[in-house]
C-alpha cells in the first residue's frame, strides 16, 4: 500500500458513519462590516495602505503617465522596468518617447533566465498594473501574466502601481464573487498591502525585507 | 559576549521540568517574551474591536474548519485532482521520514545544491535543514526570523516570530560573528544586512521550498501569507518549488480563505491582512516569463490521522497555526517556546505534539498548563484546549492494558501506586462510615504529617489538616443546636 491509500483509509475509517457537515457559509459575515460607500472607497484604502507606509496619488487618465515621470524623475531612479506589451505599458512608452529627460525605460519581455542578473542586480524601479483593489484591506489585486510577469512587482526595490478608483471593491468575498476566482485561477494571484516589511526583530517593524521597499500607487479616478 | 549561551537550546538533553526551571532564572529571555506577548495581545485585542463581529467570525472559521475535516479524504482527492490538471506533481508521506525523501529525490534529480526555504512549519518537523544539509544540500531559511535562529544553531521559539527570544543586541552580535558585518542594534540596519546576503541566495537557488497556509481543494491553490516577501521569492525565482504542508490544512472552497484569512492575520499579528497573501494554483506555464518550471505539494501526515481517529482529538487539526494561544498563554510567556522541545511550543504545541512523537516523549505537556482557559478563549478556530489538555492527561495515566488505544505512547505517566491512592480515595469518599473514620484519624495524627511531601514541598509547605474536620465541627453544632432547642421547648 502507499502512503496515498494508507492515509487516506486511516481518514475514511476514522470518519465510517459520519456525515458531513453542511455548508453554511456566512456571507452576511465577511461583506457587511466590510461595505463602503463609493466615495469612501478610494479614502478607506488610502487609509489602510498609508498605514503601512504606502505612498499614494491621486490623478486621471490623462495626467497619470506624467505622474509617473515625475516620480521617477524625483527620486533619481536611473531606470524604470514595463510591461512593454500591455495598454499601460504602451501608454508610458509614449510619453517617454517625447519626454528625453526621463532615464530609460527596460521592457520585461524574455525569460528570466535570459536576464536574472540585470533584474536581481540593476532594475531599480518597475511599474505594473493592477487588477483592482481592496478597501477592506487595503489590498492591491495582481494577476501576473505572460505580459506582465511575477517577479516585476518583487524584485525591483520601488514598485508603482496604476490603479483605477473603479475597481476598487468592498472586500476579498466581493472580489472573489465579481471576478470569478473560483471558476478558474491564474498560475499566482496576488493581494499586496503595502512594501515589504517585517517585525522579527523585537517587533520592531521595517521596511524593505525582501520585496520592495517602496511601493507608490497611482489611483486614477476615474468613477 | 556570551549573551546567546543563555538562552537555553533545543538539542540540550534535560527534559521539560529542567529546561523550564532554566528558562524560568532567565531574566533577559522572560523579558524578551513578556514584552513580545503583552504586545502582540494588546494587537489583537485592537483588531478585533468588535466582539459581537469577532465571536460570529470565528463561530465561522470553526464551522469551515469542522466541515473541511468532515469530509477531508474527499476534499484531499479533489485537491490532488486539481493540482495535477494544473500541473503540480502531489506526493503523500506518511512519516517525516517519507516526506524526507521525497524532497531529496526531488533535490537529486535536479541536482540541487541549494535551497532557499520560506517559513514552513511543518519543514521544521521534518528537520529539513538537517536532513539535506547531511547529505552537502545546503537548505538556508529565507524568513528573517528563522534566518536568524538558523545562523545560531537554534530552533524557533514561536511559530510566528522565530527569533522573538533573542533582543536587537544578540542579533546585532551574531550578525557581527556570523557575517562578519559592523556591530549595530539598528533594527532597520540588522534588516538590511538580511536582505543583501538574503537577495544572493534566492537569486542562486536551485530549489525554492515554503509551506502552506490554506490549500483550496475547489480550485487547486496554495495560498501563502507573509509580509517578507521571501515567500514569495522562494516560491517563484528559483526553477523548481516544494510545498509542504499537513494533510489537515486543505479547505472546501476558495471563498472559505476570506474568513480563515482574516481571523489569522487579525489573531496572529492584529493587522487587517499580511503584506502578501500569495495564491499558487500551478508551475509557469510554457508561454510564461517566469515562475518555477516545476511545483511539487508533498502532504505530511505525520500522526495527524491519529488525532483525526477520535472526533474530540480531531479538533487539534482545525489549527490555522496563528499562535495566538502562545501569545496569551501565561506559562509559554514565562518560560518561553523552547522549554518545550519540541517543534511546535505552546498550548497547541501541548495538544498536537503528543501526536506526532508519541505521549510517552513529551509526558509533561498536557500538565504544564494552569487550564487558565485563555488559549481556547483566543483561539480563532475555537478549539477547545484545556478541554483536550485534560483529555491527554487521561489518555497518559491510562493502563498499559486499557481496552482503547487513542494514541502512541498513552499510559507513559501510569503509576500503580497513584491508582491505587485514587481508587482507594474514590472508595473512601463513597463510603460514609469510611470517611468518617478517615476524617477522625487525620486530624488526630495530624502532627505526624512529615515536613516533606514529595514534588508538593518543593514550593509549598507541607499541608497539615485541622484540629477538627469541618464534618465533626459541623455535627457537634448541631447537636450542640438541638439540645438548646429541646432545653427552650422545655
Amino acid at each position: 500500500m502507499s502512503a496515498r491509500q494508507n492515509i487516506l483509509a486511516k481518514l475514511r475509517h476514522s470518519l465510517t458513519g459520519a456525515t458531513p457537515i453542511a455548508d453554511n457559509f456566512n456571507e452576511q459575515l465577511v461583506t457587511e462590516p466590510w461595505s463602503y460607500a463609493p466615495e469612501q472607497r478610494v479614502a478607506q484604502l488610502r487609509k489602510l495602505m498609508e498605514a503601512v507606509h504606502t505612498e499614494i496619488h491621486l490623478c486621471n487618465e490623462a495626467d497619470w503617465p506624467t505622474v509617473l515621470g515625475q516620480l521617477v524623475l524625483d527620486r533619481q531612479l536611473p531606470s524604470l522596468l514595463i510591461a512593454p506589451a500591455t495598454p499601460h505599458g504602451r501608454r508610458v512608452s509614449a510619453h517617454w518617447d517625447v519626454h528625453p529627460e526621463l532615464p530609460p525605460l527596460k521592457a520585461y519581455d524574455r525569460p528570466v533566465e535570459d536576464w536574472k542578473t540585470e533584474l536581481f542586480d540593476d532594475t531599480p524601479a518597475s511599474f505594473t498594473t493592477t487588477l483592482g483593489a481592496i478597501a477592506a484591506t487595503g489590498s492591491l489585486i495582481m494577476w501576473p501574466t505572460r505580459e506582465e510577469p511575477r517577479l516585476m512587482s518583487l524584485v525591483p526595490p520601488v514598485h508603482f502601481a496604476l490603479l483605477r478608483a473603479s475597481q476598487i471593491y468592498d472586500n476579498f468575498y466581493e472580489v472573489q464573487q465579481k471576478q470569478k476566482w473560483a471558476e478558474g485561477m491564474p498560475t499566482n494571484a496576488l493581494l499586496v498591502s503595502g512594501p515589504s516589511k517585517t517585525a522579527d526583530i523585537e517587533q520592531v517593524l521595517a521596511y524593505g525585507a525582501h520585496g520592495p521597499k517602496d511601493l507608490v500607487v497611482l489611483i486614477l479616478e476615474d468613477a | 559576549m556570551n549573551t546567546q549561551a543563555r538562552i537555553p537550546v533545543i538539542e540540550v538533553e534535560e527534559d521539560f521540568r529542567e529546561r523550564a526551571h532554566d528558562a524560568l532564572g532567565d531574566a533577559q529571555l522572560r523579558g524578551n517574551f513578556r514584552r513580545a506577548m503583552d504586545s502582540l495581545m494588546t494587537k489583537r485585542a485592537v483588531a478585533f474591536s468588535d466582539p459581537e463581529e469577532r465571536e460570529d467570525l470565528r463561530t465561522l472559521g470553526n464551522a469551515i474548519r469542522a466541515r473541511a475535516l468532515s469530509k477531508l479524504p474527499d476534499l484531499l482527492e479533489q485537491l490532488e485532482r486539481n493540482l495535477i490538471r494544473n500541473g503540480v506533481h502531489v506526493h503523500w508521506a506518511e512519516t517525516v521520514d517519507e516526506a524526507n525523501a521525497i524532497v531529496l529525490s526531488i533535490v537529486e534529480t535536479h541536482e540541487a545544491k541549494q535551497v532557499i526555504k520560506g517559513k514552513s512549519m511543518v519543514s521544521e518537523e521534518m528537520e529539513m535543514n538537517d536532513f539535506l544539509g547531511a547529505r552537502g544540500v545546503e537548505c538556508l531559511e529565507a524568513d528573517m526570523g528563522e534566518y536568524i535562529v538558523q545562523l545560531d544553531h537554534e530552533k524557533p521559539s514561536h511559530i510566528i516570530m522565530p527569533a522573538i527570544h533573542k533582543n536587537a543586541g544578540q542579533v546585532g552580535t551574531l550578525f557581527h560573528d556570523k557575517l562578519g558585518v559592523e556591530y549595530t542594534t539598528d533594527v532597520d540596519q540588522l534588516i538590511q544586512i538580511g536582505r543583501r546576503v538574503l537577495r544572493k541566495k534566492f537569486f542562486e537557488a536551485d530549489i525554492g521550498v515554503s509551506g502552506v497556509n490554506f490549500a483550496v481543494a475547489e480550485t487547486g491553490t496554495l495560498l501563502l501569507v507573509e509580509n517578507e516577501g521571501n515567500g514569495r521569492m522562494c516560491t517563484t525565482v528559483p526553477p523548481v518549488h516544494i510545498a509542504v504542508t499537513g494533510i489537515e490544512k486543505v479547505v472546501e472552497n476558495l471563498r472559505d480563505v476570506v474568513p480563515l484569512l482574516s481571523l489569522l492575520t487579525r489573531s496572529a499579528l492584529g493587522i487587517p491582512i499580511t503584506t502578501y497573501v500569495n495564491m499558487i494554483s500551478g508551475p509557469r506555464k510554457p508561454h510564461e516569463l517566469d515562475g518555477p518550471q516545476e511545483v511539487h505539494l508533498v502532504l505530511l501526515d505525520n500522526g495527524r490521522s491519529q488525532a483525526f481517529a477520535d472526533s474530540e482529538l480531531r479538533q487539534t487539526l482545525n489549527c490555522i497555526r496563528c499562535g495566538a494561544c502562545m501569545n496569551h498563554c501565561p506559562v509559554y510567556t514565562r518560560i518561553g517556546g523552547h522549554a518545550y522541545g519540541e517543534v511546535y511550543p505552546g498550548p497547541i504545541g501541548k495538544i498536537i505534539t503528543p501526536h506526532m512523537v508519541g505521549l510517552a516523549k513529551v509526558p509533561d505537556h498536557p500538565s504544564a498548563s494552569s487550564l487558565c482557559g485563555a488559549c481556547g478563549e483566543v483561539c480563532p478556530v475555537k478549539i477547545p484546549i484545556p478541554t483536550l489538555l485534560r483529555r491527554l492527561r487521561e489518555e497518559n495515566v491510562k493502563a498499559p492494558d486499557a481496552p482503547n488505544q487513542v494514541m502512541r505512547g498513552q499510559g507513559s505517566k501510569y503509576s500503580r501506586k497513584e491508582r491505587f491512592i485514587w481508587n482507594a480515595w474514590a472508595q473512601l469518599n463513597r463510603s460514609p462510615a469510611l470517611y468518617r473514620v478517615f476524617g477522625f484519624f487525620a486530624t488526630r495524627l495530624r502532627s505526624l504529617v512529615p515536613a516533606k511531601v514529595g514534588p508538593w514541598t518543593q514550593n509549598h509547605s507541607a499541608p497539615k489538616p485541622a484540629a477538627r474536620s469541618l464534618h465533626e465541627m459541623a455535627r457537634e453544632h448541631l447537636a450542640k443546636q438541638s439540645a438548646e432547642k429541646s432545653g427552650e421547648q422545655r
